[in-house]
């Protein structure tokens, strides 16, 4: 019964926390550079502008491509809260992001083929910390189901210290943060114009929008489940954690420059290797 | 308020401007004018853009451009022109590849004057713009 309460709710609050976070974001973001900024209500005035606008459509399969993204998005948190296998929750992230480069490609815009192919190098980068961060918590806890892990008698940062810093650095990347943002962007948007959404209006844009809350807080539900054990005050600790990461994604987004690819490629294995493969070996080591 | 009117995007076009109003534009982006404030965002999308900004007159190379510009934006849609020379051609009016005011290739629903337009009377421009929007979505509305 809670299972299915608890996969109802993120169905449900999940576009509408991440929509509340982004605009948050926006509005730090403005306060960051000294600006007023929009509403914080803002990405909710967005979502409903996108829909009431006509659909142009480039192709037929654009909107099916967007909506299997939103789909597989939804499946992947859905699966994460209801306390499945993580490991299976994070190949489905991927086969999402499968489907938004797939519509991405679809459309004869170079923009929009330029940001699918970063899209891939995107996935490149930040992929193996992912699945580093799989094995890390079956080891730590022995076992990779999200319901097990959250019982755990102590928070799993504790044996992974170095997959959860490692993690705040790729996350960038899911985020859409700079200096990762390479294939498509919150900001500056003259340069390569928007990449992977160049070709996507109206309700098709809305659609990636929404799916894009609901990685957002998956991403945010991995961290949480760093922190996260038997005793009811790691629930509200984790929360806290969790918009802490969030503001420094904020900041950094704000403090850096966009990199090249190959920058991000190298930092982001750098990082997976030094942070996250140490951490690993050492579990292994003492486990 | 309406729905569009809170989130209008615009996409800014240079049609042969002399540099002096594209600046004026970009400055209502500065933290002095932020007219982020209103919800607004420049893209550089004419898929995502329910206003066009342009600036400048249109020439005969430019003629195309606009048009495929405003046919790409999807409905409900607005035109802004800003400066004099969008309004009317300005002191270019009289050169051999300047075919006048943008309102000589596609419907202009807001004219502001100046020379260069100021930020301020860009941002009423846009203002007055957003307002046109509402009324559009409203028509569109009625005859489906
Ligand atoms: S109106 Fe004046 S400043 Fe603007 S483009 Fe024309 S000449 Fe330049």
């Amino acid at each position: 019964m809670t299972r299915i309460l608890l996969i109802l709710g993120y169905l449900v609050l999940a576009p509408a926390a991440g929509a509340l976070l982004d605009g948050a974001d926006r509005v730090i973001s403005a306060r960051m550079q000294r600006r007023k900024g929009p509403s914080l209500l803002q990405p909710f005035y967005d979502l409903q502008k996108l829909f009431a606008k006509q659909m142009i459509a480039v192709n037929n399969v654009q909107m099916l491509l967007n909506l299997s993204y939103l789909v597989f998005l939804a499946i992947a948190g859905a699966m994460l809260f209801a306390g499945q296998d993580i490991l299976m929750c994070m190949f489905i992230l991927s086969t999402a992001d499968m489907f938004l480069i797939m519509a991405a490609s679809s459309d004869s815009s170079p923009y929009a083929s330029l940001g699918a192919g970063r899209e891939m190098l995107q996935m490149m980068a930040y992929e193996p910390l992912t699945l580093i961060i799989a094995v890390g918590f079956y080891l730590t806890t022995g076992s990779s189901h999200v319901s097990d892990i959250v019982h755990a008698s102590s928070s799993a940062v504790w044996l992974m210290p170095g997959m959860f810093l490692g993690f705040i650095f790729t996350a960038a990347v899911k985020f859409r943060k700079s200096p990762f943002d390479l294939s498509t962007s919150h900001h500056a948007h003259q340069e390569m114009v928007k990449g992977l959404t160049t070709e996507m209006s109206g309700p098709t844009l809305a659609i990636m929008n929404i799916a894009e809350y609901y990685e957002m807080i998956l991403i945010l539900g991995i961290f949480g489940l760093f922190i996260v054990n038997e005793n009811w005050w790691s629930w509200p600790l984790a929360v806290l954690v969790c918009l802490v990461i969030f503001f420094l994604e904020v900041l950094w987004d704000n403090a850096s420059a966009r990199v090249k690819w190959d920058l991000l490629l190298k930092g982001c294995w750098t990082v997976t290797l030094l942070a996250g493969g140490l951490n690993l070996l050492i579990l292994m080591l003492v486990r | 308020m309406g729905k569009m009117s809170r989130s209008p995007w615009l996409l800014h076009y240079d049609a042969s401007s002399c540099n002096g109003c594209d600046i004026e534009v970009l400055d209502c982006l500065t933290p002095k004018y932020d007219i982020e404030r209103f919800g607004i965002i420049n893209t550089g999308d004419p898929f995502q853009a329910d206003i066009l900004l342009i600036t400048g007159g249109v020439n005969s190379q430019t003629e195309p451009v606009v048009k495929q510009l405003y046919s790409q934006m999807p409905s409900p849609k607005v035109v802004v022109a800003v400066g004099i020379c969008a309004c009317t051609g300005g002191v270019f009016k009289e050169c051999y590849n300047i075919r006048g005011g943008i309102d000589t290739v596609i419907p202009v629903d807001v004219y502001v004057p100046g020379c260069a337009a100021r930020p301020e009377s860009i941002i009423d421009g846009v203002v007055k713009a957003v307002q046109i929007l509402d009324q559009k979505r409203a028509a569109q509305n009625q005859e489906a």
